[in-house]
């Protein structure tokens, strides 16, 4: 069957390509793009390692074909540092000890970007039910939400400043 | 975990995926968040060489309220009926269960239409558009029917609508105002299908019970209504004995297999367990106003 134009706004860059339809979002940006960033756990919807951002909103990208992501705006963990300096939430998952072997954490911090996007003061229940479409097997979730107060602190801060 | 290649079409109108259908018969298969079609194409339990990607049908993305009926546009998603103040206002019930479903990520993507047209005795909302009385608009070639959410369910995977035909929009009539409401689900974990849910809808007047509707979800190859269970409830002070009569009834229509979730024994129990809490949140909602 006939391979499909793709393109689509990835980290705020426009990238285009040939893809069979079935190819699933996370393979493209990975095996196409070279964005190994996004991680894949299970392949089965359930660990939430290789979300990302798509049109605004955290989805498992292992369960999005490429065809439903034409046009469409995504960006990855690869997008949160583009000046090199560390994003607040990725300063949080450091300082506050968020991570262990690092494989949840792509998934876990941008689902913690929309999360704060959304709601930028949560309580520790809001972070641990927003945060439940991902899993880590290392840190037992404490320094991860944590992480994610840090983070909101910070942005929090950072916005009063600047206003 | 590679799906069996498809061509992919992106209609923008109803009419549009009408005529897809139509043209590709049982080989093509409607998309809209694919949180269930996808896993299943993965797995190849289902292997559709078309797929009819629905998400630009703006048409479908619209919550109403109007002359007593909330409508529900097919593409509205969980995440959406979650966030909509006006199913918050007019039949929260549906936000309850809402975030029971999955989680986030999955919410962001899952529809209404998808949830309840799919057929899979797990989803939650099948269950909770019985107890609601809802009713779901299928348009086809030769235009609209209704068919009513009770009526819907034949087996699993198997319903009652056709081959070329789209569910357009779930049409829920409003529960009288002061109504006492509640989706209790046992589930193993986030994410998890339910052991046993049970969704209910009561009113009362004058302390006793003026209506009930009662409905199962997972306990069965379909969805089940629990009309002999609401009955039960109807007339009474919603006491101990009515219900555990309740209780009793909608045990006996439970049939659940055994899965991971456990033997059908004790999934008949959780049913049981369920129906009793939800009746209990339910009743005491109806007297807090
Ligand atoms: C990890 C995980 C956990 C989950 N847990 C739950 C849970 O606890 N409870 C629950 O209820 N669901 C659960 N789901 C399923 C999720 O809610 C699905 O998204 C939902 O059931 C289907 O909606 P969809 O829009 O994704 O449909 P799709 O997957 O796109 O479609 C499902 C089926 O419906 C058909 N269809 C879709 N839209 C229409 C339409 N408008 N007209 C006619 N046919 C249509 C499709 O052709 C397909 O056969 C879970 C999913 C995942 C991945
Ligand atoms: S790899 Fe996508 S959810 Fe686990
Ligand atoms: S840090 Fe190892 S899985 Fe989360």
């Amino acid at each position: 069957m006939a391979k499909m134009h793709i393109e689509m706004t990835v980290n705020g860059r426009s990238v285009d390509g040939l893809a069979e339809p079935r190819m699933l979002l996370i393979h493209f940006l990975r095996e196409r793009l070279g964005l190994t960033g996004a991680h894949i756990g299970c392949e089965t919807s359930h660990c939430g390692a290789c979300t990302v951002d798509l049109n605004g909103q955290s989805v498992k990208s292992c369960t999005v074909f490429v065809a439903q992501a034409n046009g469409a705006e995504v960006s990855t963990i690869e997008g949160m540092a583009p000046a090199g300096e560390l994003h607040a939430i990725q300063e949080g998952f450091t300082q506050e000890h968020g991570l262990q072997c690092g494989f949840c954490t792509p998934g876990m911090i941008m689902r913690t970007y929309r999360l704060l996007q959304e709601n930028p003061d949560p309580t520790e229940e809001e972070i641990r039910v927003g945060l439940s479409g991902n899993i880590c097997r290392c840190t037992g979730y404490q320094n991860i939400v944590k992480a994610v107060r840090y983070a909101a602190e910070k942005m929090n801060a950072a916005k009063e400043a600047a206003e | 975990m590679i799906p069996a290649n498809f061509e992919y079409h992106r209609p923008s109108s109803v009419d549009e995926a009408i005529s897809l259908l139509t043209r590709y018969g049982d080989e093509g298969r409607l998309l809209a968040g694919g949180h269930s079609l996808i896993p299943l194409m993965k797995t190849r339990l289902a292997a559709p060489s078309h797929l009819i990607d629905i998400q630009a049908i703006d048409d479908l993305k619209q919550v109403g309220e109007a002359g007593g009926e909330l409508t529900l546009g097919a593409l509205v998603t969980q995440a959406e009926l979650i966030a909509s103040e006006t199913v918050a206002d007019t039949c929260p019930i549906l936000r309850e269960a809402a975030l029971l479903i999955a989680d986030p990520q999955v919410r962001y993507c899952g529809t209404v239409g998808g949830n309840v047209a799919n057929g899979d005795p797990g989803n939650d909302m099948p269950a909770l558009m019985m107890c609601l009385g809802a009713r779901y608009a299928l348009q086809g070639p030769d235009g609209e029917r209704e068919v009513a959410a009770r009526d819907y369910y034949e087996a699993a995977y198997f319903t009652a609508i056709n081959e070329d035909e789209v569910l357009t929009e779930v049409r829920i009539p409003v529960p009288a105002a002061g109504h006492g409401y509640a989706y209790s689900k046992m589930k193993r974990k986030v994410g998890d299908y339910a052991t046993a849910a049970t969704a209910v809808v009561l009113t009362l007047k004058g302390g006793k019970c003026a209506s009930a509707s009662i409905a199962l979800t997972n306990v069965g190859q379909t969805p089940l209504f629990a009309e002999a269970a609401g009955q039960a409830l109807v007339g009474s002070a919603v006491d101990g004995k009515a219900i555990a009569a309740a209780v009793a009834a909608a045990e006996q229509i439970a049939d659940p297999v055994s899965d991971m979730r456990g033997p059908p024994d004790f999934r008949r129990h959780v049913a049981g367990v369920m129906t009793q809490r939800a009746i209990e949140t339910a009743l005491s909602r109806a007297k807090g106003g």
